[in-house]
């Protein structure tokens, strides 16, 4: 190397380094270090508390249950995001009947591609607004409306979605779903087109039907996209905040009486409204704990041996 | 939080730092450079403003208490919520007519994000409207001693009638909560109704007459269902609506006693409490009848507002800022009336009682460059005048005793909300565990909720909102907050 040149290195690996422990690993420290005191989050005299935040965890039944809200989220909305976009990515790539033999996309492919990545563009707050007034508990809502005109639902008492324990969850992963599909279907069609066509011709050659050439040739070609989504979808499932805490009621959201509680408004809501900073603080380690389980853990459990073509 | 560090968990699989990744990191640098550097430069203009401040105080005397020197300038940051800021355009208006005192005008809704670093930067504004969401919390800066002790302007003389002080022109009680420290350091002006509100024309059309016992409220309930009206609304999202409705009825029914049993915390608030029981199930009477406008439980409080202002309900529960709230929703012909809950039977408070007290805060920092200004600003505030002022262009009324001027008119709202408090006398009573325990406050918000939603009945409510009481003596704290 040069001479000035190591230096000049040196001086672009440092800063960041340094910019990431100051930024993110110190307050992950300082995080840790509030959740052992009984820090209230308004001036800078706590007492020490030991473990004593982390035992009321335990027994702390909204939490708990946020927890299992997290894990119920972190099931569902990977597996039929992944499934509708890969349905799609398929019909869009190979779903049409004509020419080189099941291995062209339906006609007008191209323009359902940008049609269905419209729901990405949205940003969340804007998003909770649209299905607010889908969900809109009275016969103004546009499901109530719908479900009226069908004669499903009695205009005098109407389905109120998101204050309906039963269905409130449900409610919420339609709205991540509608949201993740289009994004996750352009990143596999993607991937789907540099798959080389003779692979496919190879195999219709062999006398493969579509179900066969997809399960053998393009999911296991595509498997490094499908991880990728798998893990983007684990941590927004485990994250969940904005939607949860606009469209549900209750103070940060999590309403009714709970039922739509994840950890994260659990969380924002002992910090700030109840002034119960240090143990907030014990949840945060908590949550990032499960994160980092959950991100290693799928990972792995995703690993396979690359296919190189 | 939880995102941020998965992201790195995420990327720990892949190869290191790839130029992506060098990319994202030089951005995020930038971004959080720019609140970095607005940081240091108010710090770094903090010091060596001393010399601009001498120059404010004129001549004292028995008009001029506080010696306004005309000429000089005033700094003013208004909270720009519910209540808007043209009616502090138009003090200022009349400060500068009087004083010759020109005014900076701030309506924000960023108060902290505003003041927060001038406060650091020993720079602060003369007057400040600390309220909304983002106010700065008064005990930090009362701590911090960034307060004026406002009993210099409390002591002054009255400026429509000199042999009084401020302090005695005020409607008993609204001063409290400025209080830290047993002073009083911030000015809570705005006086607040809560109770029941409906259309006078909606009433006028039907032949129904303003409700004053339970059974007259479920009888224009029921006409107004058989009519296909809803018959109470509320703002089913934030169940706190709601509670206004339940905690009022249980207060007026056994009396402060009952009222100051909850705040107190008592082991027989709700369990064991007749007044309690008679409340909660008078409440569930109207939701079993199927008295709610429909859906009302799933709204937000403008959704169900909006709706109540297309006469789809005859009730609503909310407090005195709504006729502001839905000023573009209310047709002009509304009428909107405001109305005292109705008393159950052998209600120890009579019907005229009603929920109210003081909020808004408005603060003089102790550092303020124009401190003789600012305290004038102040009593002129407690005028009759600015009182009226205040009332015609937020459509709310001020803690100024009888402070609106007879000769103006009033929006029909405001105007039935003066002439309640006034009907009301002394009987007005404050709620103060919604401040003092915010987690007993969710947990009867939650079971409320639960409540008008038909999921649990009178009896486990109470329950809950017991346990809730329980659980909130159980923290050493609470020993702090008792009223007698």
């Amino acid at each position: 190397m040069r001479k000035g040149q190591y230096r000049f290195v040196a001086g672009f690996l440092f800063v960041p380094v340094a910019l990431y422990l100051i930024f993110v690993i110190w307050p992950y420290i300082q995080t840790f270090g509030y959740s052992l005191t009984d820090w209230k989050g308004q001036s800078q005299t706590f007492d020490f508390v030991g473990l004593d935040n982390y035992k009321a965890l335990l027994q702390d039944d909204i939490f708990m249950g946020a927890i299992w809200h997290n894990i119920l989220f972190l099931v569902f909305i990977p597996v039929i995001t992944i499934l509708l976009a890969l349905f799609f990515a398929f019909m869009l790539n190979a779903g049409g009947r004509s020419r080189a033999g099941g291995v062209s996309g339906v006609a007008g492919s191209k323009f359902y591609k940008v049609v269905y990545f419209f729901p990405q563009v949205l940003s969340l707050a804007i998003l909770a607004v649209l299905f607010g007034a889908v969900y809109r508990s009275d016969s103004g809502g546009m499901l109530n409306g719908f479900l009226v005109q069908l004669g499903l639902v009695d205009a005098n008492d109407p389905v109120v979605w998101l204050n309906e324990p039963d269905f409130v969850l449900w409610a919420l992963i339609v709205v991540v779903v509608w949201h993740g599909v289009g994004f996750y279907l352009v990143l596999f069609s993607a991937a789907m087109q540099s798959i080389p066509r003779d692979i496919y011709e190879a195999a219709l050659i062999d006398g493969a039907g579509r179900a066969q050439s997809f399960f053998r040739i393009t999911l296991p070609l595509l498997w490094d996209s499908v991880q990728t989504a798998w893990v983007y979808l684990g941590i927004a499932a485990m994250d969940m905040f904005i939607l949860v805490s606009t469209m549900t009621s209750g103070e940060f959201g999590g309403g009714p009486d709970h039922a739509s509680e994840v950890m994260s408004t659990v969380m924002m809501r002992n910090f700030l409204y109840y002034g119960k900073s240090g143990y907030a603080c014990a949840m945060g380690v908590v949550m990032l704990l499960l994160t980092l389980i959950l991100s290693v853990v799928m990972l792995r459990a995703t690993r396979r041996e690359r296919v190189e073509f | 939080m939880g995102s941020t560090s998965a992201e790195n968990a995420g990327n720990n699989g892949s190869e290191g730092v790839g130029r992506r990744a060098l990319i994202k990191r030089s951005a995020a640098l930038g971004l959080v450079s720019v609140p970095a550097m607005s940081f240091l430069s108010a710090c770094a203009s903090g010091g060596g403003d001393e010399d601009t401040s001498g120059d404010t105080q004129g001549k004292t005397s028995k008009d001029n208490p506080f010696g306004v020197k005309d000429g000089s300038k005033l700094d003013v940051v208004i909270f720009k919520g519910g209540y808007g800021d043209d009616y502090a355009k138009a003090w200022e208006a009349a400060f500068q007519k009087k004083w010759g005192v020109t005014s900076t005008h701030t309506g924000t809704q960023e108060i902290t994000g505003k003041l927060q670093p001038r406060f650091n930067a020993g720079n602060p504004p003369d007057i400040v409207d600390n309220s909304g969401a983002q106010k700065i919390k008064i005990d930090v800066l009362y701590k911090n001693g960034q307060l004026l002790d406002l009993a210099e302007v409390l002591d002054a003389p009255s400026v429509d009638d000199p042999t009084k002080k401020v302090r005695d022109t005020v409607i008993p009680g609204t001063l409290d909560p400025g209080l830290q420290g047993g002073k009083v350091v911030a000015l809570n002006y705005i006086y607040t109704v809560w109770g029941l509100w409906y259309s006078g024309k909606l009433f006028q059309e039907k032949g129904w007459e303003e409700p004053k016992t339970w059974d007259d409220f479920l009888a224009i309930c029921k006409d107004a269902k058989s009519q296909g009206i809803g018959g109470l609304a509320h703002q089913g999202k934030y169940p706190y609506y709601i509670n206004v409705a339940i905690m009022d009825l249980i207060a007026k029914k056994g009396g402060l006693d009952a009222m100051k049993a909850i705040d107190n915390l008592d082991p027989k608030a709700f369990v064991g409490s007749d007044a309690a029981q008679a409340a909660v199930e008078a409440i569930y009477d109207v939701v079993e009848k199927g008295y709610l406008m429909p859906g009302t439980n799933g709204l937000t409080h403008t959704e169900s507002q909006t709706r109540w202002n297309q006469y789809k309900a005859a009730f609503i529960t909310s407090g005195s800022w709504l006729e502001n709230e839905q000023l573009k929703q209310t047709p002009s012909d509304f009428d909107m009336k405001f109305l005292p809950m109705p008393v159950l039977p052998d209600s120890v408070m009579p019907f005229e009682a009603i929920r109210a007290g003081s909020g808004e805060p408005f603060i003089i920092p102790a550092k303020a460059k124009n401190l003789p200004a600012a305290k004038e600003f102040m009593r002129m505030m407690l005028s009759r005048e600015w009182s009226t002022l205040f009332a015609k262009e937020a459509n709310s009324l001020t803690i100024l005793q009888d402070g609106v001027d007879p000769s103006v008119q009033l929006r029909p709202g405001t105007q039935s909300t003066v002439e309640a408090s006034k009907a009301a006398g002394d009987n007005t009573f404050r709620f103060l565990y919604t401040e003092w325990y915010s987690e007993m406050d969710t947990a009867i918000q939650n079971a409320s909720n639960e409540l008008m939603a038909q999921r649990i009945q009178p009896k486990e409510w109470l329950k809950r909102a017991q346990a809730a009481v329980n659980q909130a003596a159980k923290d050493p704290a609470s020993k702090n907050n008792r009223r007698e």
